[in-house]
């Protein structure tokens, strides 16, 4: 057996119990690599559960910047008895096992193939501490003290997180560096350090800052000026509520008064909490809501209204995989169809797809200048990976000249003046009518807000005609929306390249990774990553420059593939569907490995070639 | 319903209420109800009480959910902002657009079938949220937009116009209401314009979440022997509590009772509620008492109808939630956006 060798490119994966209080000392172990100047990427995999459950948190350290998932561990760290024998066998060969073996295991238990550094965590823990919680709690940062040594990561900069994390609390702080020491001088003293596995001091993190994709979410919509939120918990889209909640009294509390300016309501449903954002919507409030997946089912109807009745409301939907409990804690990119065209009769909403935190921030801010611009629901398509992981990207940035769009509004000094008010009118060709907030004008501009059934004036009509010229004028400002949507950013392959590759959302690091491989392996693609829907004109012109086009995704149906052919009426036979659903982000592996196979089988060798 | 346009010159000599308006200002859309329908006499109760308290019709957001009461909001106030949401839905459009701009009246129009069965969780959880408005429902026990069937406020046991007997218990809005607090609790009958016009005058005047449910007869569905909801049954069987008199302003108050027959009540505003007793020991600030009364008469057979509860210290969702006094709405860019510089400390706290 030769142990694998590598310097800032390997995988650790910690498997432990849920409510073990694992989650920050592990996020101590990434930071502690990043603050080297190592990019590093973790995921978390928890199960639908607060105690008790297996949870894995999977780190992958990467000198090149990769942060998609790579498939394979390098190093286990095995800290749950019950999830033992499959975590043992997901280590790839020549690999390590660190595990506490306080208690001895039968041989049948290890594997020959990998080196085993087993530390006595337990018995280290019961003759330090008394008090079974902190048994437990130091138990991580124990195992965090260990790995420094084995992998020799600077003592100094976990102290140094540990003196930010602790600052005023100076017991805190001291405990928790007695551990750390406490594990890393048993393992200088008694294990084989260091092990092949190595992180090496780089310069390759710079600016980027370390966040997950919800807090950017919450972040963007202060900046943007949401000032109504309204919401029902449901994973993985609660921390989105909640982080808007913190930010909103660190930042939007006036401070002579103390008064808030802004309101959350914590709705009793879904139903309640997307009726709130839109009634807020109407009067003149930048409000949204976020959810997932059945959220935005149960959502439904109200978007039907939202759209007819043209009222500006955002909603983030933080993806995860299907219904119920269980599966909705991995990841998935499922609910494009349902949002892109959710409700009844006649309807389809914008759409945009943020990458990673910085996206999210970015498009989320974005959001409402689109939302009020078209007067219409606008969807946040975000998921659980780029959500509830924290992520290595580029720092937030503000324009502090920017005025929001508040699109366009029929004011008290225009009614009075005389202007022509029909809520429904398109005076400017773009299908985008004037609104009034109500209350305005004590005899002008108010109107009766309904779905359907009006004419242009907002008066009752359930003349045919009226209702398929609003129609027509609602498609007229769909086809304006695509012009508010983010370009799609366009990477193109080093040589001349016959396929392309679709992706959007949290395939992004993935994708990029792969389009690297593809090139060294001498399958150049170029690669159009799509931030909007409806879609830009870019994306039907770089379909008809290749011979096929892949379009990856996270789900099963193809469901951006379906948009593309539905609404921007791309050929079906020219794009090609890779699909990855299983709950687990997509890895840079998988989109290599159905790319080589697609092109290996479609590249027809003469048969005389074949048979010579 | 009357094909009959009303036209829209006033007369001269039309009476103009303080603000400058006259009746017919307060007026909406000719009613495409049926002629006699109960929510027709509730939407001139409304004119009326607005009219009254020299409301300007524009600062009200008249609100509604699905079904024959929630179209009356288009037949009066025709110049205020008007949303015929989602069936069972207006409670939370109303909290929102309230969230919104905390300067406006905000009117919730409703019905048995709207609050009662599909929006029943939404109407409890508005009110405990204390939102700010009028929430009326016109209670006439039966669907009429689709022709007749059993709302979930029918009396178990009476009779649908095709014969049916409804099986089911009905849902008691007023006891839900009285239960999750709201701070303004009264029921009254269509056919009574004189206790209706002061209660919603009362129940406008009072900054807190107010409940009126008003009983309704339906002419087409539900008017017929058998029925509890229909005139001459409600008629028979209405037992009020007392009679409300609203008052504007300090204004001294004649007493042409007898003592002890009057309670005065002020509200925060300043406004007085002047109550004549008709049942004896009947306290409408005593939730609990209030709560026990409305069920006893209940189970004797009785509508109690009048002002059954009114909190002495009304408060509101804005309150709770501690917003500031402009409204969400016109807060700008410098209010709302923290700026690069904040956001920089941010950025530097995530390395």
């Amino acid at each position: 057996m030769t142990p694998i060798t590598a310097t800032n490119d390997f995988v650790v994966k910690f498997a432990n119990v849920n409510g073990s209080g694992s989650a920050s000392a592990n996020e101590l172990f990434a930071r502690s690599i990043l603050r080297m100047g190592v990019p590093v990427s973790p995921r978390n995999i928890f199960p639908s559960n607060i105690q008790g459950l297996p949870t894995w948190y999977e780190v992958r350290v990467t000198e090149k910047g990769y942060l998609g998932r790579r498939g394979g561990v390098d190093l286990m760290v095995a800290m749950n008895p019950q999830t033992w024998d499959n975590d043992l066998r997901e280590i790839e060969a020549g690999g390590y096992l660190f595990y506490d073996n306080s208690k001895p295991l039968p041989e049948s238990k290890f594997r020959g193939d990998i080196t085993r550094i087993g530390m006595p965590l337990t018995e280290i823990c019961n003759t330090t501490y008394s008090d079974p919680r902190q048994r437990q709690l130091f138990k991580n940062i124990i195992y965090v003290g260990a790995l420094s040594a084995l992998l020799e990561i600077d003592p100094k900069v976990i102290e140094q997180l540990f003196s930010e994390q602790y600052k005023g609390k100076e017991a805190l702080l001291q405990s928790n560096v007695k551990a750390l020491h406490l594990g890393r001088d048993y393992a200088l003293q008694h294990l084989n350090c260091p092990l092949g596995l190595r992180v090496k001091p780089a310069d390759n993190v710079g600016d980027r800052i370390f966040v997950d994709g919800n807090s950017a979410v919450a972040l963007g919509a202060v900046y943007g000026g949401a000032s109504v939120c309204a919401w029902y918990p449901i994973t993985p889209s609660s921390s989105v509520a909640e982080a808007f909640m913190a930010y909103c009294k660190k930042m939007r509390t006036d401070a002579g008064t103390g008064k808030n300016k802004y309101a959350i309501i914590q709705g009793e449903d879904e139903l309640a909490s997307i009726g709130i954002a839109i009634g807020a919507g109407w009067n003149g409030a930048r409000s949204f809501t976020a959810t997932s997946g059945p959220g935005i089912s149960l959502m439904t109807e109200f978007i039907g209204l939202a759209y007819f009745a043209e009222i500006p409301v955002v909603l983030v939907d933080v993806q995860r995989g299907g219904p119920s409990t269980g599966m909705p804690t991995r990841t998935q990119q499922s609910d494009i169809l349902a949002c892109a065209y959710a409700s009844h009769g006649d309807t389809k909403h914008p759409l945009l797809f943020p990458e990673d935190p910085a996206e999210c921030f970015e498009m989320t801010a974005l959001s409402f200048d689109i939302a009020e611009r078209l007067q219409t629901p606008v969807f946040v398509m975000t998921d659980l990976d780029i959500g509830m992981n924290t992520r290595l990207c580029r720092p937030f940035a503000w324009d502090d000249g920017k005025e929001y769009d508040r699109g366009k509004i029929m004011t008290y000094e225009k009614l009075e003046a005389g202007a022509d008010f029909g809520r429904y009118l398109d005076v400017d060709g773009d299908g985008i009518p004037y609104r009034t907030y109500p209350g305005t004008h004590p005899t002008r501009g108010g109107y009766f807000t309904r779905g359907t059934t009006k004419n242009r004036y907002a008066q009752y009509s359930e003349a045919g005609p009226d209702y398929v010229d609003n129609m027509q004028r609602l498609m007229r400002k769909f086809d304006t929306a695509k012009s508010l949507m983010p370009k799609p950013v366009l990477q193109q392959a080093a040589k001349p390249a016959s396929f392309g590759a679709i992706y959007y959302g949290s395939t992004s690091p993935a994708m990029l990774e792969a389009l690297d491989v593809l090139a060294e392996r001498g399958v150049p693609v170029n690669a159009l990553r799509v931030r909007g829907f409806p879609f830009a004109d870019e994306v039907k012109d770089f379909v008809a420059a290749h011979s096929g086009v892949f379009v990856i995704e996270q789900n099963r149906d193809a469901q951006l593939r379906t948009l593309l052919v539905n609404d921007a009426k791309i050929n079906p036979a020219q794009l090609i569907p890779l699909l990855h659903y299983d709950g687990t982000p997509i890895t840079a592996r998988f989109i290599v490995d159905n790319i080589v196979r697609h092109v290996d089988t479609h590249s027809v060798v003469p048969l005389k070639k074949a048979m010579a | 319903m009357t094909y009959i346009a009303k036209p829209k010159l006033h007369h001269p000599s039309l009476a103009r209420n303080a603000a400058g308006y006259t009746r017919r200002d307060y007026e909406g859309k000719i009613s495409t109800l049926c002629a006699g329908c109960g929510h027709d006499s509730i939407s001139a109760s409304i004119i009326q009480a607005c009219w009254e308290l020299d409301i300007q019709p524009h600062r009200v957001a008249k609100l509604s959910g699905i079904g024959c009461s929630s179209k009356t909001p288009d037949y009066f106030l025709g110049n205020s902002h008007g949303f015929n949401s989602v069936h069972g839905r207006m409670p939370s459009v109303l909290t929102g657009a309230n969230l919104a701009n905390r300067e406006l009246l905000y009117l919730g129009v409703s019905g048995d079938g709207d609050s009662a069965s599909i929006g029943l969780g939404q109407f409890a959880h508005c009110i405990r949220r204390g939102v700010n408005m009028v929430y009326i429902v016109e209670n006439n026990g039966v669907y009429g937009l689709t022709k007749g069937q059993f709302s979930a406020t029918a009396t178990k046991g009476s009779k649908s116009k095709r014969g049916v007997i409804n099986p089911d218990e009905p849902v008691d809005l007023i006891g839900m209401a009285l239960l999750l607090r709201a701070t303004f609790v009264a029921r009254a009958f269509s056919g009574d314009k004189k206790q209706l016009v002061p209660l919603i005058k009362a129940a406008i005047r009072h900054p807190g979440p107010s409940f009126i449910d008003v009983i309704s007869p339906c002419v087409a569905f539900n008017n017929h022997e058998g029925s509890t909801k229909s005139y001459e049954y409600v008629r028979e069987h209405n037992a009020a509590v007392n009679r409300l008199d609203f008052i504007e302003g300090r204004e001294e108050i004649t007493a042409d009772y007898a003592p002890g027959e009057v309670v005065s009540i002020t509200q925060h505003d300043g406004s007085v509620l002047r109550l004549r007793k008709l049942a004896e020991d009947y306290d409408p600030t005593d939730r609990i008492r209030a709560m026990n009364y409305v069920q006893e008469r209940a189970a004797a057979g009785e509508i109690v109808t009048g002002l059954l509860y009114l909190s002495p210290e009304p408060a509101d969702l804005h309150q709770y939630i501690n917003t500031v006094p402009t409204p969400l709405n016109q807060l700008g860019t410098k209010d709302l956006c923290p700026g690069s510089a904040a956001l920089d400390k941010i950025n530097a706290a995530l390395r």
